[in-house]
């Protein structure tokens, strides 16, 4: 989170400086490796380690027996093999993608809005608005997905009542006993919505934060030469902020890209229809009573190359900017 | 369009937001305290006509899965704690190293930090599982909470640097001058200095403590062990549509979250915009 914030910083088009000159050392060169020793055992014990392993495990065998202790046993690309020739594989595949290119898209726009709003309120209305964003941005993973299985419901649910309420040519009728979660394009309407409102908050605030820091002489100028709103986004705004939202995006694609929990609570391992790769992935590895934790982590090589893939650009941003230095 | 019409209009944007943001939250709520005719009349009630208590009762005295809530409390409780002792001690250490110090590797530190943040939970959860129980730290809280700190410590590191980096150096320099050696020097200096910023790393690992899942869900598997999410989620399977004590559960998982935020709200954005003076 912070690293937005800092591209917030640095955003305004300022010249971003070299990296730091090596200043005189002063103490033993041995003290800051000293310092950071404890943060690589555990980084690496409970994060490369297990990264590690899962690239082995995809090309082994780990049931029940390796579990009570058996040495794993080598299958060669059989894992592979069975998840690429496997349909749901493709389809979770989809629903990520399709899931992410909507989400994303939203949350940068829904969040952007909210940002230049929040600018544009008086400083009390701000502080009001942006600590009812918070909230939404607060809530748990998993309290906001009971709380939208439960406004969606169909017994009681607050939306189908009012959806009920519109007139018939507008959406439609019989909403009232509409179950939302027992097909895929209605669950991820949910899921969507869901996700959205839990992370535009986040978008907004960065946005806000970049905004402060662009020069008002700037708005002004592009006031006197006429400019209008959306002009004065596109030809100022957006081009200043460039950094910050590039981050926004990589990060949106990445947290979207593994969504587990809201569709976990909202579908359920049961409902394999409307699996997503991360719940695929999953169920693969725990769903039955032998776990085949190999199969799970082929899926999980997948989708951590996907997610690597799309960090590279992130850290690429990142060293860009000075982050690093 | 006049001046007064447009901030009009700006403000009654202003409102709407709060309302879409805030809504969710406040139906759990709402439901929370309305007996069950209200909760599922088919004309919704805006607020509740009749308020009560009972599914806080329900799911307070009543037990979940025979384990009294206080129980699911405390593990909640005990988990994020530690998680916020253990990796903001080591993130503080961290972050000094690569605010103050230039050595070797420490882009490739830094690079690192940056990666294993974007490194899926999901996924990971598969080799910890196999892990841990060779460990024999299966179904055990401290298990879970060596998790926990691993996930929370990247991101404290990198929020904790720039608070490191903005204590000027000639403070340091001046309290070595005057004799104190390191640990004085950190104990007397930095530390109340760093303070703000520890604030903002450990309101940052408690709520990914309070709030995870998939791990809690896959390690924990006694009922005894769970934490509020795993309990939550254990009660909304069982019960199905008894959406009242569900929101009654759900509110007093949040609640605690929410107060968190909002009370720390202000300096929560202040300390990501600190975080960014470099260093």
């Amino acid at each position: 989170m912070v690293d937005t914030a800092t591209a917030v910083r640095r955003a305004p088009g300022r010249v971003t400086p070299g990296p730091a000159r090596p200043r005189r050392r002063r103490r033993p060169a041995f003290g800051p490796y000293l310092l950071i020793l404890p943060t690589l055992a555990v980084i690496g014990l409970l994060l490369f380690w297990p990264m590690i392993q899962i690239g082995v495990m995809s090309f082994q065998k780990v049931g029940n027996r390796q579990l009570a202790g058996e040495p794993a046993e080598s299958v060669g690309t059989k894992n592979f093999d069975q998840i690429f020739s496997d349909p749901l594989f493709w389809q979770s595949l989809r629903h990520t993608v399709y899931f992410a290119a909507v989400a994303v898209t939203l949350t940068l726009l829904v969040g952007t809005l909210v940002g230049l709003l929040l600018n544009r309120l008086g400083s009390r209305m701000s502080t009001f608005v942006a600590g009812g964003v918070m909230i939404a941005w607060a809530t748990p993973p998993i309290t906001a997905a009971i709380i939208f299985s439960w406004l969606f419901g169909s017994t009681g649910g607050l939306v189908n009542w009012f959806l009920d309420l519109l007139p018939n040519w507008l959406v439609g009728g019989g909403w009232t006993d509409f179950n939302w979660f027992d097909r895929p394009l209605a669950t991820y309407t949910v899921l969507t919505i869901c996700v959205v409102w839990q992370s535009f908050p986040f978008v907004a605030v960065s946005v806000l934060a970049g905004l402060k820091s662009v020069p008002g002489e700037l708005y002004e100028a592009a006031k006197v030469d006429g400019s209008g709103p959306w002009r004065t986004f596109w030809r100022i705004t957006f081009p200043l902020l460039r950094p910050i939202f590039m981050v926004l995006l990589v990060l949106s694609i990445i947290w979207d890209f593994k969504v587990f929990t809201q569709l976990f609570v909202m579908s359920g391992l049961a409902n394999r229809d409307a699996f997503n790769l991360s719940l695929y992935m999953y169920s693969e590895a725990f769903g039955q009573l032998n776990p085949k934790l190999g199969l799970g982590s082929a899926a999980a090589t997948v989708l951590t190359l996907i997610l690597l893939c799309v960090t590279a650009v992130y850290v690429r941003v990142m060293v860009r900017q000075g982050e690093t230095a | 369009m006049n001046k007064s019409a447009r901030r009009f209009a700006v403000n009654a944007a202003g409102v709407l937001v709060f309302v879409v943001s805030v809504f969710p939250v406040f139906w759990m709520a709402a439901t929370a305290f309305k007996p069950n005719d209200e909760i599922f009349s088919a004309t919704p009630h805006p607020v509740p006509a009749h308020p009560t208590l009972q599914h806080f009762d329900l799911v307070i005295n009543g037990g979940v899965a025979n384990v009294g809530f206080w129980t699911y409390f405390a593990n909640s409780l005990l988990v994020a704690i530690a998680t916020v002792v253990v990796s903001g001690l080591l993130a503080l250490l961290a972050a000094t190293a690569v605010a103050r110090f230039r050595f070797r590797f420490r882009t490739v530190f830094l690079i690192m930090l940056l990666v294993v943040q974007m490194v899926p939970a999901e996924a990971l959860v598969i080799p910890l599982f196999l892990d841990l129980k060779r460990a024999d730290l299966l179904n055990s809280l401290p298990g879970l909470t060596v998790v926990y700190i691993g996930f929370a410590l990247p991101f404290s590191i990198w929020l904790l640097r720039g608070f490191v980096a903005a204590v000027p150096r000639e403070l340091e320099e001046a309290s070595w001058i005057d004799g104190a050696g390191p640990v004085r020097t950190f104990y007397k200096v930095m530390l109340p200095l760093v303070a703000p910023g520890l604030v903002a790393t450990s309101i940052f690992s408690f709520i990914t403590a309070w709030n995870e899942f998939i791990f809690a869900y896959t390690f924990l598997g006694d009922q005894d062990k769970y934490t509020l999410p795993i309990m939550l989620q254990y009660f909304f399977g069982r019960t199905g549509n008894d959406w009242g004590p569900i929101m009654a559960a759900s509110t007093l998982l949040t609640l605690p979250v929410i107060a968190f935020f909002l009370l720390v709200q202000r300096r929560m954005v202040a300390g990501l915009t600190a975080g960014a003076v470099k260093g």
